[in-house]
């Protein structure tokens, strides 16, 4: 086992930002010119650090596997997004934002990258508001704000409903801006498919154009990941259709260590699953939680309608349980609840595994047309999905896959074990620790990708030497024939079972025994599972066509071959952490109260896991977790 | 319930395309359209053909990706409503379905139901931005913005840039689309400064990709699953014309 460094700056901890940035190597203008960057992923890390790259004089290549870059999965962020600008008056700092992410991150996270995170939040809303996102404002023309989750202030910004959706245009127009000028050429409907790498240092991606099925190269100085998360293991989440580990996990097999694989972000308030041939899960977003209210039936087995349950036959659990945070407490908190009450046979809906979000005493102290201000756009989502009227009955919600903490392993300059490999977005594992809080991913993929990965990137181009590489080396021919070698397997199976079947299957184990609560018993026989799906994956596989056009079968396939090799590493990292934190509960470790269990004296560290070659185990390398400012204490939201 | 579909078939833009029936028997009513079209796909790989290709990704409404035209409208009957969130429950049992890709010059067809739309981005690319680069904004609260404006802006910046208007217009114009663009910035004190440059560098580019002109018929407003209006298409004619008259060379 090395050691991994994760070069975290010396001084203070508010000094340590400023710090690196003064040690950094720059690049002058005139010379950044000369040095190509890609960029993987046009969400919001990806697209605000191509801008912001292109913008600072560098060439820089983006490739995005939509049709357009404004389709990215950011796009569908509804909430809102945190910053500590105390616009309130209402005892917010950088260190109470820093505080509140590390315990929500139930002390899993790496203090020095979440305090980053926390200064630069103001910076953020700042530049966006400058990019003319209409996030909402008051009467007197100023910012309004809500609060979220695990915080007992009001920080997180928003629009209407669709905080991410305006956060992303903005970067994508900063992007389209960028392209205009000829700093940034797009490359869209191309997803990676391998990272080359040449002298231990990352030197470009094979991609495939997926409307001609040909392989392409791509030479660069620098990569960055910004592909998002890996939610869609499950099957059934509330990521996009089409977001997906491949480009991630192909560089994990390239030698990039995989962080923290098992932290799994359940969302609490998600439309629950109806019929066997749904295709993905519905959020309703965590600001709901501001007015809805949490409840079910005291009474196991009381089938009368929601409206018919008088006041004192209703149990809102997580009001009576946790009175200082009541129904807004941390995610991981809230879910962990809803699944108990339901497994004590007190869920609601047809399968029982529903509670109810009720606005009603919010509508009668608010009135109708204030609740519909607030969050119409959800009301009327929701009405569409379950073709129930929500201002009238309550919503029946639960949990369901949103968010994946763990990711790429990255240095505090957000580069992975691969030098010239950077990682940026959800697709890195730094900054929510075992559990992210609500308004928190939009922040931190625009830090990444505005204000971190340009110094980062700058330093490292600053301070390497680089020998020219072109498409022609041999190491991107290997990589673009064993892409093609691989899809051509695929294909060639011709079995018996579509890339869906089986992508339900590995979603059913996963969701069971890798889901909310896991047991060692469990992770023990989804790792015997697992395996015989990737055999069945292999040999009875159905992909029509074949390699030479559009094929959303094969596109399909092979992002799934990747994720039945990345479940199981959850698994495997399920297994190891012998303790319970923040979105990883092991039933085995828990309060009295129910609570998860930490153990701080021997899994106080990050879980890196590196790859050793095709069907063998991968080997776990550790980075201790060192907390200087915050004491660790068991969280408490009572 | 049971369904005929006729969806249209066209292996690239070179091909000639044509539609191809389909029985569908079973359907639930709380599915939605795409999760139908799912099912028949899967049932077309098991006989062993290819399946029906179609852009799609977020499946609630935000992405912009899903470009249907069925039984005649773009994104289907419902209003304010993407092909992604419709539900079979709004079909009858027997109904026969025609399912066609966004129609238009400018938007040509890759595979099946799936169109190219590049042509939004880069009417975008030719001024749809501020100009600001990252560091140089200043504080957030600096510039006080009207709750008024700033809520007229949202609901121009709601376009999710699908292109229905463009598929639901005669003459396949892009205006409702710039339009909101344009508006949400020019709206905007942080877009003031460039609004003129803007909205003719966007409308010389929207003319360039081969869009039709705007004959002011509504079908746009229609069909437009985040309802915007043509109180846009209003503002960028008096923008554009504004921009005319300080242009100086
Ligand atoms: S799939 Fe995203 S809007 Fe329909």
């Amino acid at each position: 086992m090395t050691k991994l460094d994760a070069k975290i700056p010396s001084g203070e901890l508010s000094q340590k930002w400023s710090n690196r940035k003064f040690e950094n190597k720059l690049v002058n203008p005139a010379n950044r010119r000369k040095h190509k960057i890609i960029v993987v992923g046009t969400g919001l890390a990806g697209a605000s650090a191509a801008a912001s790259l292109g913008e600072m004089g560098y060439h820089v290549d983006a490739l995005t596997i939509h049709d357009s870059a404004r389709r990215a999965h950011s796009i569908a962020a509804q909430g809102g997004i945190n910053a500590a600008k105390n616009y309130k008056n209402d005892g917010d700092s950088v260190y109470r934002l820093f505080y509140d992410t590390v315990k929500g991150g139930d002390y899993r996270s790496r203090e020095a990258n979440v305090h980053r995170l926390a200064e630069l939040s103001g910076n953020i809303i700042d530049q966006c508001v400058a990019q003319g996102v209409p996030f909402a404002r008051d009467y007197g023309g100023l910012l309004d704000n809500r609060s979220f989750g695990g915080a007992q202030v009001s920080r997180t910004f928003y629009a209407r409903g669709q905080t991410g959706q305006q956060l992303l245009l903005g970067a994508y127009a900063a992007l389209m801006r960028q392209v205009e000028n000829k700093n940034v050429r797009m490359l869209p409907r191309r997803e990676m498919l391998d990272l080359v790498v040449i002298d231990g240092k990352a030197r470009g991606v094979v991609a495939r154009n997926l409307l001609t099925g040909e392989i392409e190269s791509y030479e660069a100085d620098a990569v960055l990941l910004c592909t998002g998360g890996y939610g869609n293991v499950f099957y059934l989440s509330t990521n996009a259709k089409n977001s997906n580990a491949t480009a991630a996990w192909r560089c994990h097999k390239r030698g990039a260590y995989f962080a923290n694989p098992c932290y799994t972000q359940i969302h609490p308030t998600c439309i629950p699953v109806s019929g066997d041939h749904q295709s993905k899960l519905t959020l309703m977003s965590e600001s709901l939680r501001n007015d809805g209210r949490v409840w079910v039936p005291k009474q196991k087995g009381d089938k009368r309608p929601a409206n018919e349950i008088p006041e004192q036959d209703r149990d809102y659990y997580l009001e009576r349980i946790y009175p200082s945070f009541g129904n807004l407490v941390p995610r991981d908190v809230a879910s962990r609840n809803a699944k108990k009450v339901c497994d004590e046979g007190l869920g609601v809906g047809e399968s029982g595994l529903a509670v109810y979000l009720d606005f009603s005493d919010a509508i009668k102290r608010d009135g109708e047309d204030t609740i519909r201000a607030k969050y119409g756009n959800l009301f009327q989502m929701y009405e569409k999905i379950t073709a129930e009227n929500p201002y009238k009955l309550p919503m029946r919600i639960f949990p369901a896959v949103h968010y994946t903490m763990g990711g790429l392993w990255v240095d505090y300059n957000l580069m992975s074990t691969i030098p010239g490999l950077f990682v940026l977005g959800e697709a890195n594992f730094s900054d929510h620790g075992a559990n992210r809080l609500g308004a928190s991913a939009l922040m931190q993929g625009l830090a990444d990708g505005y204000f971190v990965a340009p110094y980062s990137v700058g330093n490292y181009i600053g301070a390497t030497k680089m020998e020219k590489v072109d498409t022609n080396h041999e190491a991107f021919k290997t990589a673009a024939a064993e892409s093609i070698g691989l899809n051509d397997k695929m294909i060639a199976a011709k079995g018996s079972q579509t890339v869906d079947q089986i992508h339900r299957k590995l979603g059913k184990i996963m969701w069971d025994k890798c889901g909310m609560a896991r047991n060692k018993e469990g992770l023990e026989e989804a790792l015997r599972e697992i395996p015989k799906l990737k055999e069945e994956f292999k040999n009875d596989l159905a992909v029509p066509g074949d390699g030479s056009d559009i094929n959303q079968e094969l596109e399909k396939a092979w992002r799934l071959g990747d994720f039945l090799e990345l479940g199981e590493l959850m698994c495997r990292d399920a297994l190891n952490r012998e303790e319970s934190c923040g979105g990883h509960f092991r039933e085995e470790h828990q309060t009295p109260e129910n609570e998860a269990l930490r153990d701080d004296e021997n899994y106080c560290y990050v879980a890196a896991w590196e790859h050793k070659g095709e069907g063998q185990a991968q080997e776990l390398h550790k980075e201790e977790l060192k907390f200087e400012n915050v004491k660790l204490t068991q969280r408490s939201y009572k | 319930m049971n369904l005929t579909l006729k969806v249209w078939r066209q292996k690239s833009d070179k091909d000639k395309g044509r539609f191809v029936e389909y029985k569908l028997n079973d359907v639930s009513p709380d599915v939605s359209f795409l999760e139908m079209l799912d099912v028949l796909n899967q049932d077309i790989i098991h006989q062993g053909h290819d399946p029906i290709a179609f852009d799609h990704d977020c499946r609630e409404g935000i992405c912009g990706s899903c470009s249907m035209v069925i039984n005649g409208s773009a994104h289907g009957p419902d209003k304010a409503t993407t092909t992604c969130q419709l539900h079979m429950r709004r079909f009858k049992d027997g109904e026969v379905i025609h399912v066609e890709p966004f129609r238009a010059k400018a938007f040509p067809i890759h595979k099946d139901l799936m169109v190219d739309r590049s042509a939004f981005d880069r009417i975008q690319q030719a001024g749809g931005y501020v100009s600001v680069n990252t560091g140089n904004a200043p504080d957030a609260n600096a510039i006080p913005v009207s709750k008024e404006y700033s809520d007229m802006a949202f609901d121009a910046a709601a376009c999710i840039g699908c292109g229905a208007c463009v598929a639901s217009c005669k003459n396949a114009s892009a205006m409702l689309f710039v339009s909101a663009k344009v508006s949400h910035l020019s709206l905007l004190p942080q877009g003031a400064p460039e609004k003129h440059e803007r909205v003719l560098k966007m409308v010389a580019q929207m003319d360039k990709e081969g869009f039709g002109n705007c004959t002011v018929t509504g079908a746009c407003e229609a069909a437009c699953p985040k309802e915007i209006t043509l109180e846009n298409i209003a503002r960028m004619n008096r923008e554009f014309l504004g921009g005319f008259a300080v242009k100086r060379k």
